[in-house]
This record gives C-alpha cells, sequence and structure tokens, in this order.
C-alpha cells in the first residue's frame, strides 16, 4: 500500500526541500519507487535541488486542472530509476491546489509508487494545508531554535485538527521529528537547543538529526540529493534516517562535537 | 503594567428580547428613545436575549438582527439564553454567548470568553456537566475552553496554547502556555499544574504574566489561587 508522506515545519528556510529531496532519494536507494512532489506553487525548487529543472514541461497543475497527464508531468531521475519528480507551477499561486484535484493525482501515483514525498511549502495557510491534508506519515524538519521549534508544534497541532485522517477520526498521522542543521559544537557553547530540549517539546519521536554541513550547499548547487552523497556526513545521516523510517535501528550519529585531532588542535581554527 | 492582555471587567450591556425585533412597533419605539438620550446609546452594546424565541435558529437572522440594530448604531455583540444550536449559528455571525443572568445577578455582564464552536461541543443540559479532559498535547496555536466546568489535561501543554476554564484547571504535565480559570467569574477557581513554565495564569481576570511569575516557583508543581484579589502561587 502506498504511503503518503509531507515535509513539513510551519517555518521557511529550515531544509524542507533539501529533506524532501535526500528522503525520496534515500528511499529510492533502498528500492522503493517513490515520487517527490513540490507543492510549493509560484516558488518551485524542488527541480533545482533535484538537478532537473532543465526538462520540465508539465506540472502538478497542469495535471491537476487535466491540461496533461501524470506520465507526462512526472520526470525520471537519472541517477536512480526508482525516483521521479513532480515538478510543480512558478506561474501559478496556491489557490491552484484544489483539494479534490489534489486528491484524484495523489490516488493516480499510488497506483505506481510506494512512496509519495509532498514537499510542503512553509506557512499555516492553504499550500501548507494542502501538502499535509492527504498523508499517511509526517516528517517535521525542526532547526534547533525555539522560533522553529513553536512553529513546527503548531504544525503538528494542524496535522493533528485538519488533516483527513483527522477529519475522518481514523488513525492519527504518523508523526517523526527531524532536527536538522545541527552543530553539536555551537550546542555545547550553548547557542543552540539541544536534541533533548527539542524532543522535550515536540514529545514526537526522533528520527534523525542531520548535522549542519559544507555538503548540503554544494548539493544543492549542484542538483543532487545529499543523500546521493555517502562521503558526507549530512547525507550518511539522511541514510540513517531513511533506515529508521523503514523501521531499522540505527545509533544517532552526529550529534557529539567533532573530536579535534592533535593537528587540528595544533594549527588552529580547522 | 505591561501588557494588559487579559482583564476581567464589568460593563452595562442592553438587553434586547429577540421577540421584540419582529414587532413593527419596536422600531418607532427604539428610535424614540434614542431620540431623547442620542449620547447614551452611541455606538452601545446590545445582547440579544434568545428566551423563548427558537425561530432565531440560522447565522443569517443573526446577521439581519445585527444590521437592524446597527442602523441605530447600536453593536450587537452577543446573545444569552441561547439553545446550543443557537450559540452555534450565533459565533458563526460574529457573536459572543454570555451566560444567562437570572440564576447569578452578580456575574451577569461578566464578558464571555471568545466562543469557540468547534472546541466547545453543545452539551446538554445535565445536572452535573463532568469536567473537560484532554490526554493529547495541546499544541501551539490551539484554544481550548471548558464552558461552565473543569479542565483536565494528562500531556504537555505547548507555548502559544491557550487553556481557558469556567472552573478550575488542572494540567499533569508542564504547562508553557497561558491558562485561563474562572473565566466567566469564579474568584474561588484555581490552576493547578505539575511543571509551571507558563506565558500567563489568570484567575477571573487577575492575572500573572511570565516575567512576574516568581522565579523560584518556575519549573516546579504548583497551586495558584485568588487570596485576598492577590494571585498567590504556593509549590506543591
Amino acid at each position: 500500500m502506498a504511503k503518503v508522506v509531507v515535509i513539513t515545519s510551519g517555518k521557511g528556510g529550515v531544509g524542507k526541500t533539501t529533506t524532501s529531496a535526500a528522503f525520496a532519494a534515500g528511499l529510492a536507494l533502498r528500492g522503493h519507487k517513490t515520487v517527490v512532489i513540490d507543492f510549493d506553487v509560484g516558488l518551485r525548487n524542488l527541480d533545482l535541488i533535484m538537478g532537473c529543472e532543465r526538462r520540465v514541461v508539465f506540472d502538478f497543475i497542469n495535471v491537476i486542472n487535466g491540461d496533461a497527464n501524470l506520465n507526462q508531468a512526472l520526470i525520471k531521475d537519472k541517477r536512480n530509476d526508482n525516483l521521479y519528480i513532480f515538478p510543480t507551477s512558478q506561474t501559478r499561486d496556491k489557490d491552484a491546489l484544489k483539494r479534490d484535484g489534489v486528491d484524484r493525482v495523489l490516488e493516480e501515483l499510488k497506483q505506481q509508487f510506494d512512496y509519495i514525498i509532498c514537499d510542503s511549502p512553509a506557512g499555516i495557510e492553504h499550500g501548507a494545508i494542502s501538502a499535509l491534508y492527504f498523508a499517511d506519515a509526517a516528517i517535521i524538519v525542526t532547526n534547533p531554535e525555539v522560533s522553529s521549534v513553536r512553529d513546527s508544534d503548531r504544525i503538528i497541532g494542524i496535522l493533528a485538527s485538519r488533516s483527513r485522517r483527522a477529519e475522518r477520526s481514523e488513525p492519527p498521522v504518523e508523526l517523526n521529528l527531524l532536527v536538522t542543521r545541527y552543530d553539536p559544537a555551537r550546542v555545547s557553547k550553548g547557542e543552540m537547543l539541544t536534541v533533548e530540549d527539542v524532543l522535550e517539546i515536540l514529545s514526537i519521536p526522533l528520527l534523525g538529526v542531520i548535522p549542519e554541513s559544507e555538503s548540503v550547499l554544494r548539493a544543492s548547487n549542484t542538483g543532487t540529493p545529499v543523500s546521493f552523497d555517502e562521503d558526507s556526513p549530512a547525507g550518511r545521516a539522511y541514510l540513517d534516517a531513511v533506515a529508521r523510517f523503514l523501521g531499522e535501528q540505527r545509533e544517532m550519529r552526529f550529534v557529539q562535537p567533532e573530536r579535534r585531532g592533535f593537528f587540528k588542535v595544533l594549527f588552529g581554527r580547522a | 503594567m505591561a501588557g494588559n492582555l487579559v482583564q476581567g471587567a464589568l460593563f452595562t450591556v442592553m438587553v434586547v428580547r429577540a421577540g421584540m425585533l419582529r414587532d413593527p412597533e419596536f422600531q418607532d419605539e427604539l428610535a424614540q428613545q434614542i431620540e431623547r438620550s442620542p449620547r447614551f446609546f452611541q455606538n452601545a452594546p446590545v445582547v440579544l436575549d434568545l428566551k423563548g424565541a427558537e425561530a432565531f435558529a440560522s447565522a443569517d437572522e443573526f446577521v439581519r438582527a445585527k444590521e437592524l440594530l446597527g442602523q441605530y448604531a447600536l453593536a450587537l455583540v452577543g446573545v444569552q439564553n441561547a439553545l446550543p444550536a443557537q450559540v452555534e449559528a450565533a459565533a458563526e455571525a460574529g457573536l459572543a454567548s454570555f451566560a444567562p443572568n437570572a440564576t447569578n445577578p452578580s456575574r451577569r455582564q461578566a464578558p464571555a470568553p471568545e466562543p469557540q464552536p468547534t472546541a466547545a461541543p453543545p452539551e446538554q443540559r445535565a445536572a452535573r456537566t463532568s469536567a473537560r479532559l484532554i490526554t493529547e498535547p495541546v499544541r501551539s496555536g490551539t484554544q481550548i475552553y471548558a464552558r461552565g466546568t473543569d479542565l483536565i489535561v494528562t500531556a504537555p501543554v505547548s507555548t502559544g496554547a491557550e487553556l481557558v476554564a469556567d472552573g478550575n484547571i488542572h494540567v499533569y504535565g508542564p504547562l508553557r502556555g497561558r491558562a485561563l480559570a474562572g473565566a466567566s467569574g469564579d474568584a474561588g477557581a484555581r490552576i493547578f499544574c505539575s511543571r509551571l513554565e507558563a506565558e500567563l495564569v489568570s484567575i477571573a481576570g487577575r492575572y500573572l504574566v511570565s516575567e512576574q511569575l516568581p522565579a523560584e516557583q518556575r519549573g516546579f508543581p504548583v497551586e495558584i489561587a485568588l487570596v485576598d484579589e492577590q494571585l498567590t502561587i504556593t509549590r506543591n
């Protein structure tokens, strides 16, 4: 049975699109047929992060409006056969996300895919509600700082009250916390909240901790999901999170400050 | 004083019986009355008494009543003696629901907290209303109102969440949001929580904001009561 997973946060700039790309790629690497949908109508970015921006012909809104069919709009990733990208429109706005249209498209995708990853826009308005409404599971992306945590708390409340599962009194949307841009060194200096602080406030299961890493920016700029980069700590942390999402036990890495080697201490800042 | 956000106050409000609105002579009489003392009636708040007026059932009718009174520069702000369905329809038209005044004259004009139709399901008038019980975390942005009864929460209450009860509030977990007990004026109401980290606590309109809470009580299980008009926090 296909699973609809929303990547959401409330706050902007915390790493939803990066996470959507990395998570979808991670699931594809594990052999699951996965599609990632950009719900950020009018602020299209997912295609850039996935490196397929020059192959977009039709988009999500075209399919919702019946101007194109699904297979015309889906873009197959060149690096992994299990991975598909469903870009959105840059010229329309969120009002184009008609609920029955989204429902129809998701139902159609469920026939072909194991996982449908919905990259939510920021905010708690129509766009974000559209992205989370049909979700079976949610990944709440949070940075270790108070405003991000508070906005995540708000979006968890909305998932519990305004999703289709809530409206139909079905089992609730499965909640997972992903802490991103975590910098253990700054945490130990007290400049960032600890993972424990965030968990204490949000009290939902922790899926993973993604360390702040240059490789994320590099991956974005080159249009590669960071989980394809197995050499980078962030990429490995995403693969761990995907494994936990699939029910495996993995130890939490990258939450302690990196031990500085003798030479690094000697030769300064590193 | 910083942030007079939540404060109780008593107001004199004109009550118009809903039945009168349908009386053709009512408008003439109202016009005459207003002519006699125009300044008294200018933009005065009005509450519509729905006793015996079951016919008022849709939001449209409340909107029409609001417009009719508006023609005389009267502001319809709420309804009283409303049936549960009427409370909902009135809320839809943006009207508050006031507690009926016959039984307790001393509380009649206490402004009711903002009605939240989704949060307060219409209860039947049972002999005793049992407390409202919440077992899931109360997330930021959520408002829960226990109308005419106590509120018990057995999970954390986040910053930015709001608990309102006409009776006592019990939180078995950290209280990080706002808690307003005795919301319709009961000065005997109390707040209990197993960890005080609240943004604001209030009983019967008296309140303390976070920075006024004694530092030595923060993070501890406490009981908050109104003693001699003062909010008093004792550690449990």
